[in-house]
């Protein structure tokens, strides 16, 4: 027995050691799989189905745009709502536009007579103050170029609420009466008011007959021209639309040519200064021909030189009286 | 071969449309790891040889917008084992890389690498009628190469004319117009099995995508590691995968020779496993950061934690030296090494020109190997690492992606296979439309 236990030496043996059998190693619970994560069949046909540019543009694009048109109109397909929509839109700009800073408070006007101004805060389609936004200006402007008494007028919304008017108005240089009544003329011959007499405006001259009004320009140059007979002229009237008749007092007439009426008047002064014509008894001067004037002379001159020639006189319609008549007499 | 000639046609077509669609997928299904790419092509005219970009071995038409890999499932030995956990895997590659593009791709080129491959020289005859070389006349000697029995079930993956003779002037890369009596053809036929190529294509058409080209996955890698030179002056590319081992020969910028080793570097990881007694993924790790081939003393003295997840305190705080594991994976290393070189030596690789091997795949950065190599292969050898291609981000760039490149290669400029020339017109029924026009245009 010894002997078998002779060569027992702890820590040694003179055999490399016998491989072990295994030791009972701990077993092994199963071991989850690992984490090994592939997209399910489904997911990556979505996948794929996303990268599809056409589907992914009705996605994003299409998709919400037709919710909202829908929803959208859904809400609004009740009568209420809109009108609320609606009322609150404008309540909206209108809060806006009664702002302090751009409500208009005055209106100042400069360069404008009493009834001009007067018309001028009638035209104002709104009162004030009131916000500018509301205030058309080139419509007002228009509205009051339609009055005759304004040539022209500046429009603006200054600073601190005050809308600034700034008129220059018609100077009336004619009157001009018709058929109709008297109107005062400008210097273009358009309409600046009307007046009911003519004492009214007596200190401007006045002018008659259709048409006059067109031609008020060359009326002013004649009254200029006629500056001499200036007390005598009672006014111009129209004939015919085509020339003019200066008409002075005690019934003389003097007819000036359609083409160069200053001229001609001018000859007419120059005939009366040098032989005091008008001053006589000529009913008629008729500058219409062009070479001399011709004129006509007064009924009371006639029937002086008919009672000199032993003719019959004439009556004041210009026509001869009956003899026994005149025996009568 | 008229099928094949059809499935091959119409998957050329595909792959036109997808090019004129512009995006295209390449997927590299290796053991080890599914590589899925989205490339983009933009046609030409992105660069101009007048900026000084030539042509760039004719990368710079296309461009990778999305690139992604996964760990691969279901895949042994270069060939689909499980068809759903392929489809998963390659799910995961593809909506990956989808997502990084933001496009949705239909098509899809694949690689094959294991499936058996075996490499056919084809020698073709045929007289000139018209005494001058025409399209028709290339079609007619194609056709007219004997066909060996290629056995059951398998499927013709490349077939490459590879040089054409017009009385006995050989070496012809384009014998269009040539004038002569005779042109022959010397034609390259891979063959792999039929069935992992149906295998790919539906486990592809699951994944709602269109097959657009199938290559062989030695042919791919050698496509993307070899330069120009070696290419033209013959050399072999040995692809180092997890599953399979393919090596292909290259002279005068055709392939001329392929086949493949199904032995890889998971044979490696599983023999660690088994010598250490840790789980593959331990093993994995082993490899990858402290595998080696070449002892030194030095190692003895580099202890490695195995580290381990096994609830034992004993087990999981052993070490072993790394000449431990520089001693287990040697021998399997150089095992699939004489593979390698049995399978050169039957090419008859000893009688090329060159006799360039360039290592490429995941196994090529086992450090060492290139010692080890060149010793075993006897020949030089380089470490080769696929080409640059625009795009591609740098984590990608490494050897184990070479196929994957490569495809992307092949996707912009494929070979010109057989299938790509005209059909002569004698294949065409009687009385088709097109045998009278193609009639026709050949004679008038």
């Amino acid at each position: 027995m010894q002997g078998v236990d002779r060569d027992y030496d702890p820590g040694f043996s003179p055999q490399p050691t016998p491989p072990r059998k295994g030791w009972q190693r701990p077993q092994q619970t199963a071991q989850k799989p690992k984490r090994d994560p592939a997209p399910s069949r489904l997911a990556y046909r979505l996948h794929r189905m996303w990268l599809t540019p056409y589907f992914r543009r009705l996605t994003r694009v299409g998709l919400p745009a037709f919710l909202f048109a829908f929803l959208s109109l859904l809400w609004l397909s009740d009568d209420d709502r809109r009108a609320s929509l609606a009322g609150g839109l404008t309540g909206m700009v209108e809060a806006v536009q009664n702002r302090e800073r751009f409500m208009v408070k005055v209106m100042t006007i400069d360069g404008a007579s009493g009834p001009v101004d007067k018309a001028l805060r009638m035209m104002l389609p709104v009162d004030l103050p009131a916000s500018s936004f509301d205030i058309d200006l080139d419509q007002l402007r228009s509205d009051i170029l339609m009055l005759d008494a304004v040539r022209d007028v500046e429009l603006r919304i200054k600073p601190d609420g005050v809308l600034a008017a700034k008129v220059i108005e018609r100077q009336p240089m004619l009157l001009w009466r018709h058929a109709r009544g008297i109107e005062q003329l400008d210097e273009t011959g358009h309409r600046v008011a009307s007046v009911t007499d003519r004492a009214v405006r007596s200190e401007l001259p006045l002018i008659a007959g259709e048409g006059a009004d067109k031609v008020a320009r060359e009326a002013i140059q004649i009254f200029a021209a006629a500056g001499p007979m200036l007390p005598r002229v009672r006014g111009l009237q129209r004939v015919g639309e085509r020339r003019w008749d200066l008409v002075l007092d005690r019934g003389q007439r003097i007819m000036l040519p359609a083409n160069g009426p200053v001229a001609a008047l001018e000859r007419v002064i120059v005939l009366n200064q040098a032989e005091d014509m008008l001053g006589r008894d000529i009913s008629v001067v008729d500058m219409r021909d062009g070479t001399r004037p011709v004129a006509r002379v007064g009924i009371a001159a006639q029937n002086e030189i008919r009672a000199f020639q032993g003719r019959p006189l004439l009556g004041p319609d210009g026509r001869e009286l009956p003899q026994d008549e005149d025996k009568k007499s | 071969m008229k099928d094949l000639y059809q499935q091959q046609r119409a998957m050329r077509n595909m792959r036109q449309a997808a090019l004129q669609r512009g995006v295209i997928a390449v997927l590299d299904i290796g053991s080890s790891k599914v590589a899925c790419f989205v490339l983009q092509f933009d046609g030409p005219g992105v660069y101009r040889e007048t900026d000084g970009v030539g042509p760039m071995a004719g990368q710079t038409n296309f461009r990778v917008i999305g690139a992604a890999t996964t760990r691969s499932r279901g895949v042994r030995f270069g060939e689909i084992e499980t068809m759903a956990e392929t489809e998963r895997a390659i799910r995961t590659a593809v909506q990956a890389a989808q997502k990084l593009a933001g496009v949705r791709v239909d098509h899809a080129i694949a690689c094959i690498a294991g499936a058996r491959p075996a490499s056919y020289g084809l020698a073709g005859d045929a007289p000139l009628k018209n005494g001058k070389v025409g399209q028709g006349d290339i079609a007619h000697v194609l056709a007219s190469c004997e066909v060996p029995d290629f056995g059951r079930g398998r499927q013709v993956l490349h077939a490459q004319p590879v040089n054409f003779m017009v009385d006995g002037r050989s070496g012809l890369m384009d014998p269009r117009e040539h004038s002569g009596q005779s042109l022959g053809v010397d034609m390259h036929v891979l063959t792999v099995d039929g069935d992992a190529i149906d295998n790919l294509i539906h486990v592809i058409r699951r994944c709602d995508m269109e097959l657009a080209g199938v290559a062989s996955g030695s042919y791919m890698s050698a496509l993307s590691s070899l330069v120009e030179d070696e290419q033209e002056l013959g050399a072999a590319c040995v692809d180092m995968g997890g599953g399979a081992t393919g090596v292909s020969i290259f002279v005068r910028k055709h392939m001329i020779f392929a086949d493949a080793v199904p032995m890889g570097g998971d044979l490696v990881t599983q023999d660690i496993a088994k010598g250490l007694k840790v789980p593959m993924a331990v093993a994995e790790r082993l490899k990858t950061l402290n595998g080696g081939v070449e002892a030194t003393g030095r190692d003895d003295r580099d202890l490695i934690e195995l580290g381990g997840e096994t609830g034992d305190w004993e087990t999981d705080r052993r070490t072993v030296s790394r000449a431990d594991l520089i001693g287990i994976m040697r021998p399997r290393v150089e095992e699939i090494l004489e593979e390698v070189a049995a399978i050169l030596d039957a090419a008859g690789f000893d009688h090329m020109p060159s006799q360039q091997v360039v290592l490429t795949g995941g196994g090529s950065q086992i450090p060492g190997l290139d010692g080890l190599a060149a010793r075993m292969l006897g020949r030089n050898v380089r470490i080769g690492r696929p080409l640059r291609i625009h795009g591609l981000p740098h984590q990608l760039t490494g050897p184990n992606f070479a196929s994957a490149v490569g495809l992307a290669l092949f996707a912009a400029h494929p070979q010109d296979e057989w299938w790509d020339f005209e059909m002569p017109a004698e294949t065409y029924p009687a009385r088709s439309l097109r045998r009278a026009y193609r009639w026709f245009r050949n004679n008038w």
